[in-house]
């Protein structure tokens, strides 16, 4: 049977030789996921039910502590500070996608809307910030947001903030930050769904009494769908984990689960507690998206 | 309820231009209430411009557009009584077909009951019973396009605009769907203006046929005035008049290389074109009683129900419904009558 000849795809050849070949070919990526994707992932697992021994070295001795912790129960009674600090990033997370979102359907309509010529230019200006370190584009925000220059100025101004002081750190600097390292990432899938929109069900929507909000509903964001999906998972994902600019823009008092993870695995040094945050972070980003996947379907609908 | 079947149409003075390019140049236009009125012209010659400009799709330079009584130059498209068949369709493929029909009453939020009562009519009137649980893709083309129909009439819209309806079907649809239009357009009474290059689409389907060329309309008219008299050598072209014989006035009619013809109408030119249809020019094996001239055939095409014959002199080609088979060489007589030949303008 295996050594029945076929045709395959205009070749003549055996099943047997095309398992072994199919084999050949996927046994890389297969073993690049299996050696540092899904082992270390379950070495994780592990490691969240180990034990932090007095010098922060690991004991292989089973316990759930490290998830009541998490949970809030310690010996002093319980405490909503761990839980906040994750709501708190599912907080940010969900303001960042969305003000991306937001400021990217104009940003990507006005792209394809330029001559094909400049578009790239457009679109390389978007890639731009990806040729600086993350951590250097988060310092430029410290002189951005500087008593010197106008934000900071206008901020006073409005009365936000006491003459002479910066605009960091806190939630608008953390905000400030995050929106422009993650809006490329929105952008660009986004960008690729609007180039080919089909402008007739545009028109057509319009030709039929529609508002614009109806426009947008039923004519672009069908269309955009996928691309808008792709660039609210590259955000929405990366932005829950972040701990970059929060740590940077936000000051000690806006704590992310991103900070209290590195805290763990550094200057704390306990892993096991680490790893259980890590795993709560993982658990509430995927609960996220299935909420997104059967939402965003709702809304397809409507 | 009727009130939508005594508007006339009025365009005024339009000039359209996109950057450099002046793609209507002032056109004056009117079109009746109740009449299935077509622009007809080759590609780029503005007739899709002047109906996007009707839709509200697009916007004048100059010039306005008069609905009734209504100045509706400036009114964007979703407050236009007036409603589109895309070219390609633009049905929205995350809804069925149903809802598809109904997106218009819903947009207008107009009361459910009332919305569903159109959208079944709109549904019977165009066969559609069977498919309204469909998604868009499932459809064919001839399906898509009634789709399409039915939602822009369920709105009973003051005009029906239709762009380049037929160019996504076969041509054997094509024929059937021309016919349909014509029916629907009659019960219904609704003004439709179609716009195409085709000139049988325009012949079967319209009371009126405004000719376009290089943003202008060249020549409005019935089926029957713009096919048998020509303004021009463009319209005779591109409705199909092969024949172009260079003539010189002379007394009570014209000389050409195939002899005098005395004409109704005496040209204003002195030296200019006249054209005689293919289906006109009369053959025959003996020599007619008068303004019989003696040709040789070229070649001849076989048509299915006829033969084109090319015949020298005059370059003449003859559509011929005789069964005879004619032989490139065959000597045959050829009679024009004079009250077919049609000179045209500039």
């Amino acid at each position: 049977m295996k050594n029945k000849n076929i045709l395959w795809r205009g070749e003549l050849t055996t099943e047997g030789s095309l398992l072994r070949k199919g084999l050949a070919f996927l046994s890389g990526g297969i073993s690049w996921l299996m050696i540092f994707l899904v082992l270390p992932g379950l070495l994780f697992i592990g490691v969240s039910f180990a034990t932090r021994g007095d010098h922060g070295e690991l004991i292989w001795k089973f316990t759930v502590e490290n998830y009541q912790r998490l949970a809030g129960y310690s010996l002093f009674g319980w405490t909503p500070d761990y839980l906040l600090i994750l709501w708190r990033s599912v907080e940010v997370a969900f303001v960042t996608t969305l003000v991306s979102v937001i400021l990217a359907y104009p940003l990507s309509f006005f792209i394809a809307s330029r001559p094909a010529k400049s578009r790239y230019v457009w679109l390389t200006l978007i890639i731009v910030p990806f040729w600086t370190n993350m951590v250097i584009r988060t310092y430029a925000w410290f002189y951005l947001l500087s008593p010197e220059l106008p934000l900071a100025k206008l901020a006073t101004a409005l009365g936000m903030i006491p003459p002479d002081t910066p605009l960091y750190p806190n939630a608008i600097a953390v905000y400030l930050g995050m929106v422009s390292v993650f809006l490329p990432f929105v952008v660009l899938p986004l960008y690729s769904s609007v180039e080919r929109l089909d402008w007739a069900l545009v028109e057509a929507a319009q030709d039929l009494y529609s508002s614009k909000i109806r426009v947008f509903m039923q004519a672009i964001l069908p269309q955009t769908a996928p691309g808008l999906s792709v660039g609210i998972i590259l955000t929405f994902v990366p932005a829950m984990g972040t701990f970059v600019v929060p740590d940077l823009l936000g000051g000690s008092k806006y704590m992310l689960v991103g900070n209290l993870i590195q805290q763990q695995f550094g200057s704390s040094r306990d892993w096991p507690f680490g790893a259980a945050v890590s795993l709560g972070l993982m658990v509430l980003t995927m609960i996220s998206l299935q909420i997104y996947n059967r939402k965003g379907k709702e809304i397809e609908v409507l | 309820m009727d009130t939508h079947k005594d508007k006339n149409l009025t365009i005024k003075n339009m000039v359209k231009t996109f950057g450099k390019v002046e793609v209507l140049k002032t056109v004056n236009q009117e079109v009746r209430a109740g009449e299935f009125f077509t622009l007809l012209g080759p590609s780029g010659c503005g007739k899709t411009t002047l109906l996007r400009i009707i839709a509200g799709l697009e916007i004048p330079t100059s010039g306005s557009v008069i609905l009734g009584n209504d100045d509706i130059t400036s009114l964007p498209a979703n407050k236009r009584h007036v409603n589109m068949v895309f070219q390609s369709y633009a049905l929205f493929p995350h809804l069925t077909i149903y809802e598809n029909i109904a997106f218009g009453l819903r947009s207008r939020k107009i009361n459910a009951d009332e919305i569903k009562r159109r959208v079944n009519e709109g549904i019977e009137m165009l066969r559609l019973e069977t498919l309204k649980d469909r998604m868009p893709d499932q459809l064919s083309g001839g399906q898509k396009q009634r789709v399409s129909l039915a939602r822009a009439l369920v709105n009973e819209p003051d005009i029906l605009l239709l762009d380049e309806p037929m160019s996504a079907l076969d041509a054997k649809l094509r024929a059937q769907v021309q016919e349909e239009l014509r029916r629907l357009q009659r019960k219904l009474g609704t003004t439709f203006i179609m716009v195409t290059h085709d000139q049988d689409e325009a012949l079967v389907c319209s009371d009126r046929i405004a000719v376009m060329n290089e943003g202008q309309i060249v020549q409005c008219g019935t089926p029957e005035e713009v096919y048998d008299y020509p303004c021009n050598k463009f319209v005779a072209e591109f409705l199909g008049a092969a024949n172009m014989l260079k003539a010189k006035r002379v007394d009570g009619g014209v000389e050409t290389e195939l002899g005098f013809f005395a004409l109704d109408k005496i040209p204003d030119w002195n030296e200019g074109l006249v054209t005689i249809r293919p289906e006109w020019v009369k053959i025959s094996e003996n020599k007619p009683d008068h303004n019989g001239v003696l040709a040789t055939v070229e070649d001849s095409v076989y048509r299915g129900t006829n033969f084109d014959l090319f015949l020298s002199p005059g370059n003449l080609r003859v559509r011929t419904s005789s069964y005879k088979h004619f032989r490139t060489g065959d000597k045959i007589w050829i009679e024009l009558t004079a009250s077919d030949l049609v000179a045209l303008g500039d």
